[in-house]
């Protein structure tokens, strides 16, 4: 049991930090809502309670994968690029300029959508993997205020040159039949792009794990020195896992624009890209831990909006939630005097090491 | 006579299930010097630690001049009268020396500003009341070793110890300076001071202790006079078996000179002149050692010749072809490989397994990966090969490397970069800080490498190493070869150091290329 509790520690430790998030989310619903009852159901069973919110759940849980994803190659190597989000945003605007000026059969547009939203997406994040790589420039800084431009990049190029002044709203013109991203669940939006997220995590699994490429990517991830000393090209290595996290982050938000609202809609950033860095984080970097991480949050985010709803308890409950999770689960010292004593107690039976 | 510090029943395991100290009692008696040896793992800086307060037993009982005592940090260690010299000095380098000696207790001037007038006084008073010259307005870092160490010495007599914990405190100093620090620790018990000297040198244990505690495996083995044992016994106890001290006779089968260096210069970053015009040859078939006090160049040389540093002038070849310019793995290739001197920071991943370590440099070569794919069976099974053939301690290739102990890693780095049986061998303080046991071996395998008609540069700090093993031996000071000595059947450890410290230099040697 004991040895058991050892080998699984993080795990469990993962799953306990949840249940005190949880935990105090409940005492905190309690405290704040003057119908607490209705509240909590809303929040922990409202994702469940119709189809639709069901289906919620899936068509929100794609795009983390696919960013979680990306931040989890990165995160790997220890290149903390944070720039998800703006791969993603500037990917799907230029995505979409693409789809909506060309016109081909299905078969070839909709994976040449997504080629061009990822490859931009991969081009955008080029730009912090070369200055970090070149002249040391910190990635996580140069990342996070490219998200700005990308933002604004963006937001120029489908607001002055691919509005569709006819919609009534701040969005692009709709996309031609060729490049929307079928749905496969009768009255949901859930749609391919799921798919490709679980396609995308076994891939990047593999990549990490059992390539070449994979291991130089590990290698320096775990001692930059070492790797450079044993003959990686740490250079090449620094450029190459930002470059796929862009791609990764982009064909995700590519994705949700062609399965779900088929036009660009997003005059707000959609924070995937913030939310792939907390699975990730979740998930510790590994691409299958991932998925169950997306769909927990993507959970949370769905019973968040509903409480939003239905309820007195405002939206920001659930970044509150949130953050006590990733709190614990960050925290090296939660639980290590727990994991101490077993490992002592082990020890001390001597079968230990 | 009276112990003036007992432990008794010392448990410590760490947070990695790494039992360090397993029911330890060690006494150590009033005005003494009590030497405390073993093997690398076998705990003793651990429980220096504990008595130092800066780790926590989980069980057993410490005794300071017969009353119980509970240390929870360095601050109360100091409070009780225990002072430390660490491995790593813990001076403020930019500081002066009388900076450095009243640090965390200055002498105020308007209770605000530094007394830096009283802070000198102070330094000269406990310099002159322990004989111990150290100058006060002088910067650290442009100090000697020796210097500095004395200064730790000095900065914990001013806090009034009176037991003074050594932690290898010759590791890092040539036989000269060594010399003069066992006469300052002599001094030092003739006016009451109790001193623990941890070491892992015999002969320096039977020079300057009275008493001898052997430890293995977390546990104490024995305590004893030093009068009542040989080194071979003291060996004997802390390995469980024989080790063989006799030097061993260089092989006759010299070849044509495999590595050339010529008129290498590095100048770093700070505009200092690091290596000036060094020149040298490696044959094959002979062990070059080369010998300095360390941070006179080997460390910019030595990642020069694997590169890893590109140096400002010169020519380096192997078989005739040029290295310069080349990649780290290109020169791998050529058949260079090298163990570098920090094997925590360049020579392994902890946080990884054995066999990731392994693979470094040929994950991408056949019988590892086939196209992008690595082939994890075959890579398992090369690993476990290495772990038998290298005597290496642990479960399996799935172990990680930070569980090991420091010897073990070293062994981990010797046996990727042995394995593939390079032309050239690199070998940069190969032993430093790792038990006897792991050394011999590390040893046995240079030597089985220059009988095969290999070359191998050894770099090291510890001049028995290189009197031991090398074929012909060159002194670097100040980033110049400043001696150069061909038959070592004469040499002695004293007749280095005098080049090593740079009051002596052959002047025949600049220039000319020692082959």
């Amino acid at each position: 049991m004991e040895k058991f509790l050892l080998k699984y520690f993080t795990l469990i430790r993962v799953i306990i930090a949840i249940a005190i998030g949880i935990v105090i989310s409940v005492f905190l619903i309690f405290l704040i809502s003057r119908e607490p009852g209705f509240s909590l159901r809303s929040f922990l069973l409202g994702p469940l309670l119709t189809r639709s919110r069901f289906a919620h759940v899936f068509e929100t849980a794609s795009p983390i994968i696919f960013c979680g994803l990306a931040i989890a190659v990165a995160f790997q190597a220890k290149q903390f690029n944070i720039g998800a989000e703006g791969s993603l945003y500037i990917g799907a605007a230029v995505a979409t300029a693409f789809a909506v000026s060309t016109n081909m059969p299905a078969f070839i547009h909709i994976p040449l959508v997504l080629l061009v939203g990822g490859l931009t997406g991969a081009a955008w994040s080029f730009i912090p993997g070369i200055l970090k790589a070149k002249w040391k420039a910190s990635e996580l800084v140069s990342s996070l205020m490219l998200n700005y431009v990308a933002y604004f990049l963006g937001l120029y190029l489908i607001n002055f040159h691919f509005r569709d002044k006819e919609a009534g709203f701040l969005v692009s013109y709709q996309f031609p039949e060729t490049a929307w991203l079928p749905r496969f669940i009768p009255d949901t939006r859930i749609h391919y792009g799921i798919i490709l997220a679980l396609v995308a995590a076994v891939l990047v699994y593999y990549f990490l794990y059992h390539t070449t490429t994979g291991y130089e990517i590990r290698s320096t991830g775990f001692n930059d020195r070492f790797a450079r000393y044993g003959g990686i090209n740490v250079f090449k290595v620094i450029i190459l896992c930002q470059v796929i996290l862009g791609f990764l982050a982009a064909v995700g938000g590519t994705t949700e624009i062609m399965g779900i609202h088929r036009r660009f809609v997003w005059q707000d950033s959609p924070g995937y890209g913030w939310s792939g860095i907390i699975v990730a984080i979740i998930g510790r970097n590994h691409p299958l831990l991932i998925i169950p991480a997306s769909f927990f949050l993507s959970y949370m985010q769905v019973g968040g909006r509903v409480l939003n709803l239905m309820s007195d308890v405002p939206a920001e409950m659930i970044t509150v939630i949130q953050s006590i999770i990733i709190l614990l689960i960050t925290a090296e010292a939660f639980l290590s005097q727990w994991k101490y004593r077993i490992t002592l107690r082990q020890a001390e039976k001597g079968d230990a090491v | 006579m009276d112990n003036i510090l007992e432990a008794k029943n010392i448990l410590k395991v760490y947070e990695n299930g790494v039992i360090a100290n397993r029911g330890v009692s060690v006494s150590v008696e009033e005005n003494t010097i009590h030497a405390i040896v073993g093997e690398n793992g076998a705990g003793k800086t651990t429980l220096m630690k504990i008595i130092f307060g800066i780790e926590q037993a989980q069980e057993g009982e410490i005794f300071f001049k017969g009353s119980r005592v509970s240390i929870r940090s360095p601050n109360d260690a100091i409070q009780l009268g225990i002072g430390m010299v660490h491995q790593h000095l813990m001076l403020a380098p930019d500081l002066t020396v009388a900076e450095n000696m009243v640090l965390g207790n200055e002498p105020r001037r308007a209770r605000i500003f530094l007394d830096t007038d009283r802070a000198g006084e102070i330094t000269r008073q406990v310099s002159e009341e322990y004989g111990l010259q150290a100058p006060p307005d002088k910067k650290i870092k442009d100090l000697p070793i020796g210097v500095r160490q004395r200064v730790e010495i000095l900065k914990a007599l001013f806090r009034n110890a009176a037991l003074l914990i050594l932690d290898e405190p010759t590791s890092v100093l040539t036989p000269q300076e060594t010399e003069v620090l066992f006469k300052t620790l002599r001094n030092l018990k003739n006016q009451g001071k109790t001193i623990i000297f941890i070491s892992h040198k015999l002969n320096e244990v039977k020079q300057i202790a009275d008493r001898v505690t052997i430890m293995r495996d977390a546990r104490v083995i024995d305590t004893r006079g030093v009068e009542e044992l040989t080194e071979h016994d003291i060996a004997h106890l802390m390995v469980g078996r024989d080790i063989s001290f006799e030097r061993i006779p260089a092989s006759a089968n010299l070849g044509a000179p495999l590595l050339s260096v010529r008129n290498l210069s590095y100048v770093d970053d700070e505009a200092i002149l690091v290596l000036n015009k060094f020149s040298f040859d490696v044959r094959a078939g002979e062990i070059l050692g080369l010998a300095g006090v360390v941070g006179n160049g080997q460390t910019e040389l030595v990642r020069i010749l694997a590169g890893l540093l590109q140096p400002s002038e010169g020519e380096i070849t192997l078989r005739g072809e040029t290295l310069i310019g080349l990649s780290p793995r290109k020169i791998r290739e050529k058949g260079l490989c090298h163990i570098p001197e920090d094997r925590m920071e360049d020579g392994v991943a902890e946080e990884t397994t054995l066999e990731e370590n392994f693979i470094l440099d040929r994950y991408y070569k056949q019988g590892f990966s086939k196209g992008i794919r690595l082939l994890w069976k075959d890579i398992s099974r090369h690993s476990a090969e290495l772990i038998a053939k290298f005597n290496i301690l642990a479960p399996s290739g799935k172990t990680l490397v930070s569980s090991l102990s420091g010897g073990n890693i070293q062994k981990v780095v010797v046996a990727r970069e042995l394995s593939s049986d390079p032309d050239m061998i690199i070998a940069a303080q190969p032993t430093r800080g790792i038990d006897v046991g792991s050394e011999e071996m590390v040893h046995r395998l240079l030597r089985e490498a220059r009988d095969r008609g290999r070359a191998v540069f050894l770099v090291s700090a510890d001049l028995d190493e290189i009197l031991k093993l090398s074929t012909r031996v060159i002194v670097i000071y100040n980033g110049e070869i400043v001696a150069h000595f061909q038959d070592m059947s004469k040499v002695r450890a004293e007749d280095l150091g005098p080049y090593m410290l740079g009051v002596q230099r052959e002047e025949a040697v600049s220039g000319k290329v020692p082959a």
